[in-house]
C-alpha cells in the first residue's frame, strides 16, 4: 500500500491535444479516490498515466515515494480493472486470477492459496475452474477484481468497472467494491462517469472538466460546498437548479435575489455580508431540486411563496418531481408525493435560500 | 363480404377440404426445404467439379495402363515399392512441412513488424509485400527460373562479383529443393503474413495492457497472449497452406521439371509425368490419391481443435 502523487501532469496528444493540462492531486495511503467527470475530461488519461499505459508529456508521478515516469507498468506494483474486464479468454478464472503471479515466479502453493483466499472474499470458488466465456457480466467483474486483488499491489486502479453493467448489478457491486475497499484496505484511485458512483464509494472525490481538476473534496463537501458551477451541476441528481438572477436592495437593509418580474426573494441574513458586494450585478442562483418545497400555510416563517406554472410533474414513489421553466431555464423541484401539482396548473413553491448558492456568470466561480 | 356473412377478425374459418394441405405442400413450405433449395447449385458444382473427378480418380486408380482391367490396389502397391515414388513422397513431405513452416514464421514475423508500422506506412508496406501473391505464380517462377539459372542469372552474377564460383542452383539435388522451398516461401509468405496481421488487430488492445500490468514483458506478451489468441487462425491458415503447397505444381514443374534425378518431384509434378506424359493415367490417378489421406489426416486435428478452441473462448 502506498500514496500516490500527481505533480503538474500534462499528457499532450499529437496535433497539441490536451488531455490532462498540469493537474496536482494527493493520494493518501489507504485512501479511495474518486476521478469523477464527464466523458473527455482527462480521468481516464490520468489514471492510465498513474498505471503507466499512458506516456507523460510533462510533470510526474509519485507511487511511494518513487517517481515512476519512467517505470513500466510491469514493475510499478499496481494493479488495474478494465472497463470491460480484460480478462485471457484462453484461460480459466484460476489461471487469470494466477498469471501475475505466476509470472512474478511465486512458489504454486502461495499462488493457490492467494487465489483461493481473493475468491473467497469475492465469492467465487464454484467459477475457478471455469473459462471467462462461461461467465456473466457480474462474475467476470468479480474475477477482474480477483485478479487484482491477488497480487496484493500497492494501488488499486479502476477504469469504469462498472459501466458494463446492468442496473440492478451496478448498486451490488458498488457494495462489493466498497466491502472489498473495507477489506483490504489498499490506496484506490477509481474513475467513472457516474457522480452516484464516485459519491458512495470515495474517501475522497476529483472532479475533472476539460483536462482540470475542478474540485477536490470529501462526497459532502462537494455536494454542499461546490467551487464551480461545474461542480454543483454535475454533483447530485437531479442536477442542480439555476437561474439567471441580480442581486439588489431589499427590505430592512439586507438583500433580495430578484430572478424574474414576479420572482424577488429575499436573502437569508446570514449571507447579506457573503454577498453584499454583488449588488446590481448579475449573477446565477443556484438551488438543488430537494431545497425547493411546496408551499404550505403551515410552512417555515418567513420563507417567500412564489406561485410557478407546473409543466411536467414525475411521480417517482417516494418523492415526485415537479418540473417548471422560469424566463426560458428549467427548475426542477423534488416534493412531497403526496403533492396534487398538475400539468398546466400554478403550484404554490417556497425554497430554502439558507442552501442557496450564487455563481459569477462569467467564471463560473461559487461566491 | 358478398355473401353478407362475416368471420370476426383472428378466428379462422373452418377447412375445407380444398384448403388442406397435402403432404408435398407442407415438405415446399419447410424452412429446411428452402434452405436445401437454396444450396442446389452450390451442391450440383461441387458434385459434378469435385465429388465426380474424386470418385472417377479412385476408379481411374484401380485400373491397369490400358484402362481394361481392374487391379485393385495393385497401382498403389506398385508405387510404393518404386524407388523413384518414395523419393517423391519424402520431397513433397519436406517440401510442404518446411515451406509452411517457414512461411508461417516469416509471415507471423512480419505481421508483426507490419503492426507496428503507425497508418499510413503501414499501407504502403501492406501493399508491397502483397505483391509476390498477386503476380501470377507461373510467371514469377519463370523469372526466378531465370535468375538461378547456371550461366546468365542474377545470382550467380552476383557470387562472381564477389569472387565466388557459379553455383548450379537447379542442377544439384539439395540445392534445387533449397530453391523450390525458397520459391514457394517468397509466394506464399505473404499470405500468412495478411491473415496474421488481421488476427493481430483483432487481438483486445486491453488484453496487452492488462498483461503490462500483470508484470508480462515484450516475449511473455507474446507468449501468453498474442499466440493463444491467434491459435484459430495459425491452425486454419497452415491447414489451408498445407493443403495447397502439398499439391503445388507450377513451382516444380517450370523450375526443376522434377530433377536432377527426381530429387525434386512432388505428388502433382510426379501424377503429371506418370499419367500424362508417360499416359499411365491409372498410376497417375493412384498417385495423386497418395495426397488424400496425409492431409484428410491433418485436416482432421486442425479443424477439430478450432472448433473446441473456439468453444471454449468464443464469448
Amino acid at each position: 500500500m502506498a500514496e500516490v502523487s500527481v505533480r503538474k501532469v500534462v499528457k499532450e496528444y499529437d496535433g497539441g491535444v490536451q488531455a490532462v493540462k498540469g493537474i496536482d492531486l494527493d493520494i493518501a495511503d489507504h485512501e479511495f479516490v474518486v476521478l469523477v467527470g464527464p466523458s473527455g475530461c482527462g480521468k481516464s488519461t490520468t489514471l492510465r498515466m498513474i498505471a503507466g499505459l499512458e506516456e507523460i508529456t510533462s510533470g510526474e508521478i509519485w507511487i511511494d515515494g518513487d517517481v515512476v515516469n519512467d517505470v513500466p507498468p510491469r514493475d510499478r506494483d499496481i494493479a488495474m480493472v478494465f472497463q470491460n474486464y480484460a480478462l485471457y479468454p484462453h484461460m480459466s478464472v484460476f489461471d487469470n486470477m494466477a498469471f501475475g503471479l505466476k509470472l512474478r515466479k511465486f512458489p504454486k502453493d502461495e499462488i493457490k492459496r492467494r487465489v483461493d483466499e481473493a475468491a473467497r472474499i469475492l465469492d467465487i470458488v464454484p467459477l475457478l475452474d471455469r473459462k471467462p466465456r462461461a461467465l456473466s457480466g457480474g462474475q467476470r467483474q468479480r474475477v477482474a477484481m480477483g485478479r487484482a486483488i491477488v497480487r496484493n499491489p500497492k494501488v488499486f486502479l479502476f477504469d469504469e468497472p462498472l459501466s458494463n453493467l446492468d442496473a440492478k448489478l451496478r448498486v451490488q457491486m458498488r457494495t462489493e467494491i466498497k466491502k472489498v475497499h473495507q477489506t483490504v484496505r489498499t490506496t484506490t484511485v477509481y474513475v467513472t462517469h457516474d457522480q452516484i458512483e464516485a459519491m458512495t464509494l470515495a474517501d475522497r472525490v476529483v472532479v475533472m472538466n476539460h483536462g482540470v481538476i475542478e474540485q477536490v473534496g470529501t462526497p459532502n463537501d462537494l455536494y454542499h460546498h461546490p467551487a464551480t458551477r461545474f461542480v454543483a451541476g454535475f454533483i447530485g441528481s437531479p442536477a442542480m437548479n439555476f437561474m439567471p438572477c441580480r442581486v439588489q436592495d431589499g427590505a430592512n437593509g439586507g438583500l433580495d435575489v430578484r430572478v424574474s418580474d414576479s420572482i424577488i426573494v429575499p436573502i437569508p441574513p446570514a449571507r447579506v455580508d457573503r454577498y453584499g458586494k454583488f449588488k446590481g450585478k448579475n449573477m446565477v442562483l443556484g438551488l438543488r431540486p430537494e431545497h425547493l418545497f411546496e408551499y404550505h400555510e403551515q410552512g417555515k416563517p418567513g420563507w417567500s411563496r412564489v406561485e410557478m406554472l407546473v409543466d411536467v410533474v414525475e411521480p417517482m414513489g417516494m418523492e415526485t418531481m415537479v418540473h417548471y421553466f422560469v424566463d426560458g431555464a428549467p427548475i426542477c423541484a423534488r416534493v412531497d408525493p403526496a403533492t396534487h401539482a398538475a400539468p398546466g396548473e400554478m403550484m404554490p413553491l417556497t425554497a430554502d435560500l439558507n442552501q442557496m448558492h450564487l455563481m459569477e456568470p462569467d467564471t463560473g466561480k461559487v461566491v | 363480404m358478398v355473401d353478407g356473412t362475416s368471420v370476426p377478425i383472428g378466428v379462422t374459418a373452418p377447412r375445407s377440404k380444398a384448403g388442406r394441405k397435402t403432404t408435398m405442400q407442407k415438405f415446399a413450405q419447410r424452412r429446411s426445404t428452402t434452405g436445401f433449395l437454396l444450396c442446389l447449385p452450390l451442391i450440383l458444382l461441387i458434385a459434378c467439379f469435385v465429388i465426380y473427378p474424386a470418385f472417377y480418380a479412385i476408379y481411374l486408380s484401380m485400373l491397369n495402363k490400358k484402362m481394361t482391367a481392374f487391379v485393385g490396389l495393385g497401382n498403389f502397391e506398385f508405387l510404393l515399392k518404386r524407388h523413384t515414388f518414395q523419393l517423391v513422397i519424402f520431397q513433397s513431405c519436406l517440401f510442404a512441412i518446411t515451406s509452411v513452416v517457414l512461411k508461417a514464421l516469416l509471415g507471423f514475423t512480419l505481421a508483426h513488424l507490419m503492426h507496428n508500422i503507425p497508418g499510413k506506412n503501414q499501407k504502403i508496406w501492406r501493399g508491397l509485400l502483397l505483391v509476390p501473391w498477386v503476380i501470377p505464380l507461373a510467371l514469377s517462377t519463370l523469372t526466378w527460373w531465370w535468375m538461378f539459372d547456371p550461366s546468365y542469372s542474377a545470382f550467380n552474377w552476383v557470387l562472381n562479383q564477389f569472387g565466388f564460383a557459379n553455383v548450379p542452383w537447379l542442377g544439384v539435388g539439395w540445392i534445387a529443393r533449397f530453391c523450390t522451398i525458397a520459391v514457394n516461401v517468397w509466394f506464399g509468405t505473404p499470405f500468412f503474413m495478411i491473415m496474421y496481421l488481421a488476427a493481430l488487430k483483432s487481438v483486445p488492445e486491453q488484453l496487452y495492457e492488462a498483461a503490462a500490468i500483470d508484470g508480462a514483458h515484450g516475449i511473455q506478451k507474446l507468449i501468453f497472449v498474442t499466440l493463444p489468441m491467434m491459435r484459430n487462425i495459425i491452425a486454419i491458415t497452415v491447414l489451408f497452406s498445407l493443403i495447397t503447397t502439398f499439391a503445388d505444381f507450377d513451382i516444380v514443374r517450370i523450375l526443376t521439371a522434377g530433377g536432377p534425378q527426381d530429387m525434386t518431384h512432388v505428388f502433382a509434378t510426379y501424377a503429371f509425368q506418370v499419367g500424362i506424359q508417360s499416359g499411365d493415367i491409372p498410376l497417375g490417378a493412384a498417385d495423386s490419391l497418395f495426397m488424400f489421406p496425409i492431409l484428410a489426416f491433418a485436416a482432421f486435428f486442425v479443424l477439430r481443435g478450432v472448433t473446441q478452441r473456439t468453444k471454449e473462448i468464443a464469448a
